[in-house]
């Protein structure tokens, strides 16, 4: 693996700067993603697909979904490709990122709506802005899909709720011929504001080498 | 004897309290004269009325026989129990009712002022006051209970998420805090070489005795105050996780210097026997909390044949837990806590609602109750306790306290936080260090020492008293403008949302999904495999029924349900529309007008045709559209029909049934001869009569554990109130015996009220039966009153059926 570390190092620094990881987390990194690519460039759907740790996921479709997605990558681009390199990697990566103590009130703020924007964009799987009843639907759908058939019937139940709830909330006086048409990502920040994103949405990156030292580090 | 008498005169103020006074006095006059502490040691006042009774049976013989008789003795011990509780039950009521004191001076320290007073006058009346507080009474009646509440409401997911830093604050800072206080306290009580006093016999293991006694932070001083400052979740759980777990390590210390001060010397083995043996006791009260926790889940399963003795198990378990956990002086408390958090999920979701409500205000009630006691006789104990003031020990322990606890505390954070990701702020470890209160249980451990052994006792039990004293009301008072002053997060009051609850399940999952994805195995990997074994195994064996593989959200979504159903049914009174939702926002604002081109591709392939379902689809929305409480009255319907919450039936039927029967008997003078004109507005009618339908398809659909309708489309209209409750009852009463009761008490006033109108009882009387009985047969009746028999609705109702079984 001498080879690709010299080729990497200079590029690391670009890739942090880019993205916020640490060198050490940007390694790890690569040799996991080296790991489930099979040595290869880029990352293909049937490589996520057929990891057997996602397999009990019941939202597995809609994560690996989210590596593919174009606007996961900090490009002002829409649509799904079917492979992504390593960077792009990093980059659905870098939205897991927890804060640290000297972020700033502002950079947290930035960091949530960027948080909050990985997740609306997960629900809004046709780019149009709104999350529709429909879309909503089918996340609660997925959400539900391992717990058998009392979770499937109740979802759209639950989802309907969710939704009323959310149009409750923002838009309170409705005429009974209004149409509240989806959750803008204006109102989903609205609904989740309790949840304290920033600080919620994270996973622990290891700084050491994963082969040497397994999860010792990772008990808070 | 005025002992009794006098330790009541302060509560005096109120009236009825002053009548009780009188009585008091009265019996006592004629009582005979025995001090209160039997009231604390159940064995003396046991021996005390039976030997009583006897003498009067010798002496029985020659005399009249007593028209009024005076009897004290053998009532003393629980009637000055029950004194004593009164008062403090009156205290507590009375500070709540004076606005403006309790939100500057916290409870506590008003209880303990009141104690102070009690205890000031009994001592002016030269009555020996008696020992409250003491250790058993303490640890055996007063304490379970609110460790008991703290356990079973302990917010898990904070707990788990922190209990590295928990652990880290309970164990290595109680330690730390222990031979902090310790060591030095040895070191100055050795200086002062000019006067020699009589801390220079201090030796080094009571110090470090007393230190061990006086670090440890106290739950019921932590739970008191911080209850009132509204501080967020993650301090308060730092805090309070902190006070409950260091119990292990301050039973170990305690008990090792109290067998190294007998013994005299210390060797490596005893240390190193000394860790052994926090290891146990800690791992071993957690082990007997679980084991206790699963059994009472495991009996609560079986509880629905009888559901008054449910909320009894819970207590019983947990109880034992403790008491077992004592009896090889493991830690109590962490059984405690143990079995109160790992009954919970099972419990909650085996009882009925009504025993859940039942062991909420149970715990809370003695929990406050013990809680009030507590801080009362704190205040009686100081007036009491032999003290031995001695200026240099008092303010060096105050003073230690506070420099190790705040050394402690930045130290361990600095520690911490290289681990944390959410890390602790400087205003953070302020709190955190300055809400290190110290309480009651530090004064019972204390008071256990023995006085040959420490001849410093009195000394000790005076510092200890203080200490607690400066904490609860220098740092209990001061805490609550100190957060608002550093303007620290406080705790969002406002309820979870259903998005909430939903993004937060879809967190864990895609953070478990993306934690595998970077290939290592931290905190949500093994979260997650932990649920999923206690989904696959645990769940099924602890809980009964259905609901054993009911996922967390549906869970959650039934209780929102029910509990805005009852919100509605309170607010309502049962007969308006309900208006708890501010908002006008219905079903149909967020029901795509026509339905969405993706929608039937991205479905499963249904067996349906398309064209039977658009045309299902037409009839449903076409009935969707008449009215606009959709929502909630689904909500109800679900929950009538949901034969789990059968205290659900009970509540509806109370709220409406003097109004419902006083409606019913005006409309027996047209019932089953011309039908009354409604006298609400068609959309009422509507709702009355789709009510109906659903009700007699109910039982059909929950053969299929179809407990809620799949489609939105099937949200039913909303029933009129008063006639939900005559129909839902029988439907729920094979499951519940708990409503058939009700129900009896509904017919028996039926009968009473009907009674009196003649024929009439009769119909009143066999209405619910035939509703349930013909629902599906759609006899030819067609009342407005009895929505559910008229044909359209019927027919609609087979409908949705279709719809829904189309839709599985």
């Amino acid at each position: 693996m001498g080879a690709c570390q010299t080729r990497a190092e200079h590029q690391y620094q670009d890739l942090a700067d880019k993205t916020g990881f640490s060198f050490e987390q940007i390694k790890n990194l690569y040799q996991r993603f080296q790991q489930l690519s099979g040595n290869e460039e880029t990352i293909s759907r049937a490589n996520l697909d057929s990891m057997p740790a996602l397999a009990n996921n019941p939202i597995r479709k809609q994560i690996i979904g989210a590596f593919f997605d174009k606007r996961n990558q900090h490009q002002d681009e829409v649509g799904s490709c079917d492979q992504i390199g390593f960077e792009q990697f990093l980059m659905v990566m870098s939205h897991f990122r927890p804060p640290n103590l000297r972020t700033t009130d502002e950079e947290k703020e930035a960091m949530r709506k960027e948080k909050l924007r990985f997740l609306f964009n997960m629900h809004d799987s046709d780019n149009d802005g709104t999350i529709t009843l429909a879309e909503y639907r089918k996340v609660v759908e997925e959400l539900m899909s391992k717990s058998g058939e009392i979770g499937q019937e109740t979802a759209k139940a639950i989802a309907d709720a969710a939704m009323l709830e959310v149009a409750s909330i923002n838009v309170p006086n409705m005429g009974p011929e209004e149409f509240y048409e989806g959750i803008t990502f204006e109102h989903f920040e609205e609904i989740l504001k309790g949840l304290e994103m920033e600080s919620r949405m994270h996973i622990r990156f290891l700084d050491v080498d994963t082969s040497t030292m397994r999860c010792g580090k990772s008990q808070s | 004897m005025p002992a009794r008498r006098d330790s009541h005169s302060p509560s005096g103020k109120s009236v009825p309290e002053r009548g009780l006074l009188l009585l008091i006095v009265l019996v006592l006059l004629q009582g005979s004269v025995l001090p209160l502490g039997a009231a604390s040691s159940p064995d003396t006042t046991h021996n005390d009325y039976v030997d009583n009774p006897k003498e009067k049976e010798e002496n029985y013989t020659k005399k009249a026989f007593p028209v009024l008789t005076f009897g004290y003795s053998h009532i003393q011990a629980p009637f000055e129990i029950s004194l004593w509780i009164l008062l403090a039950s009156l205290m507590k009521l009375g500070f709540h009712m004076i606005p403006r004191v309790s939100s500057i001076v916290p409870e506590s320290c008003l209880l303990i002022t009141v104690g102070l007073l009690v205890g000031g006058l009994i001592k002016l009346a030269g009555e020996d006051v008696p020992p409250v507080l003491d250790s058993r009474l303490f640890f055996l009646c007063l304490l379970p209970p609110i460790i008991l509440d703290a356990g079973y409401f302990l917010p898990i997911r904070p707990f788990m998420e922190n209990l590295g830093t928990i652990l880290m604050f309970a164990v290595v800072g109680t330690l730390w805090n222990a031979f902090f206080i310790g060591g030095l306290l040895y070191a100055v009580c050795q200086i002062q070489p000019a006067n020699p006093s009589i801390l220079h016999k201090m030796e080094l293991l009571p110090c470090l005795l007393f230190g061990s006694i006086i670090s440890a932070v106290d739950p019921v001083a932590v739970l008191a105050v911080f209850e009132e400052i509204h501080i967020n979740e993650l301090l308060h759980i730092l805090v309070f996780g902190e006070s409950l777990l260091n119990d292990a390590v301050t039973v170990v210390l305690y008990h090792l210097f109290e067998e190294y001060t007998r013994a005299g010397i210390v060797t490596v083995l005893d240390c190193f026997l000394g860790i052994i043996s926090f290891l146990v006791v800690a791992i071993g009260g957690v082990l007997v909390g679980v084991i206790y926790g699963l059994l009472a889940a495991f009996t609560s399963r079986f509880t629905s044949h009888v559901r008054v003795i449910e909320p009894l198990f819970v207590f019983v378990y947990a109880y034992m837990a403790y008491l077992s956990a004592e009896v090889f002086q493991l830690s109590g408390i962490m059984a405690l806590i143990a079995c109160g958090a790992t009954m919970r999920p099972y419990v909650e979701a085996n009882i009925s609602h009504k025993s859940h409500t039942t062991v909420k205000y149970f715990m809370k009630m003695w929990s406050s109750v013990s809680e009030t006691l507590i801080f009362i006789f704190l205040g009686v104990a100081t007036v009491d306790g032999p003290h031995h003031w001695n200026w240099t020990f008092v303010t060096v322990t105050v003073l230690l306290c506070l420099v190790s606890r705040v050394i402690g505390v930045v130290g361990l954070t600095y520690v911490i936080n290289k681990f944390r990701i959410v890390k602790l702020t400087t205003k953070d470890q302020f709190i955190i260090a300055y809400g290190g209160l110290r309480g009651a249980i530090a004064f019972s451990l204390g008071f256990l020492l023995k006085k040959n052994l420490f001849p410093m006792r009195e000394m000790f039990l005076t510092a200890i008293i203080t200490v607690v004293f400066f904490t609860v009301f220098v740092q209990g008072m001061t805490i609550q403008p100190l957060v608002e002053l550093l303007a620290v997060k406080k705790k969002q009051e406002a309820k979870r949302t259903i998005n909430e609850e939903i993004h937060t399940q879809f967190l864990d999952h895609l953070l478990t999904g993306i934690e595998d994805i970077c290939g290592h195995y931290g905190h949500h990997h093994w979260k997650d495999k932990l649920n999923r074994f206690n989904k696959k195994y645990v769940k099924k064996c602890l809980i009964a029924g259905e609901r054993s593989k009911e996922p967390q959200l549906i869970a959650f979504y039934h209780k929102m349900e029910f509990k805005q159903a009852i919100e509605m049914v309170e607010s309502g009174g049962g007969f308006k529309l309900p208006s708890a939702m501010p908002s006008t926002v219905s079903m149909q604002n967020i029901q795509p007008k026509k339905p969405p081109p993706a929608k039937p591709a991205e479905k499963a392939p249904s067996q349906l045709s398309k064209g039977r379902e658009e045309e299902i689809r037409k009839i449903l929305r076409s009935n969707l559209q008449r009215t606009r409480l959709r929502l909630r009255s689904y909500n109800r319907h679900t929950l009538v029909a949901d034969p789990f919450e059968d205290g659900f039936d009970d509540l509806l039927i109370k709220k409406q049934k003097m109004i419902e029967l006083e409606k019913k008997i005006k409309d027996m003078n047209n019932y089953l001869t011309v039908p009354a004109a409604p006298p609400d507005s068609p959309t009422m009618c509507r709702a009355r009569l789709s009510s109906g339908k659903d009700t007699d398809f109910k039982p059909a659909l929950q053969q299929k554990g179809n407990k809620t309708g799949p489609d939105p489309q099937s949200y039913r209209a909303k029933p009129e109130s008063d006639s939900v409750p005559t129909f839902q009852v029988d439907l729920a009463s094979p499951q519940s015996p708990d409503s058939v009761n009700v129900m009896d008490e509904f017919r028996r006033a039926d009968q009473q009220r009907g009674g009196v109108r003649g024929e009439e009882d009769h119909g009143l009387m066999m209405r619910p039966h035939k509703t349930a009985g013909c629902g599906g047969v759609s006899p030819p009746i067609t009342n407005q009153r009895d929505g559910c028999f008229t044909a359209p609705n019927i027919l609609f109702g087979s409908d949705t059926n279709q719809a829904k079984t189309a839709n599985a």
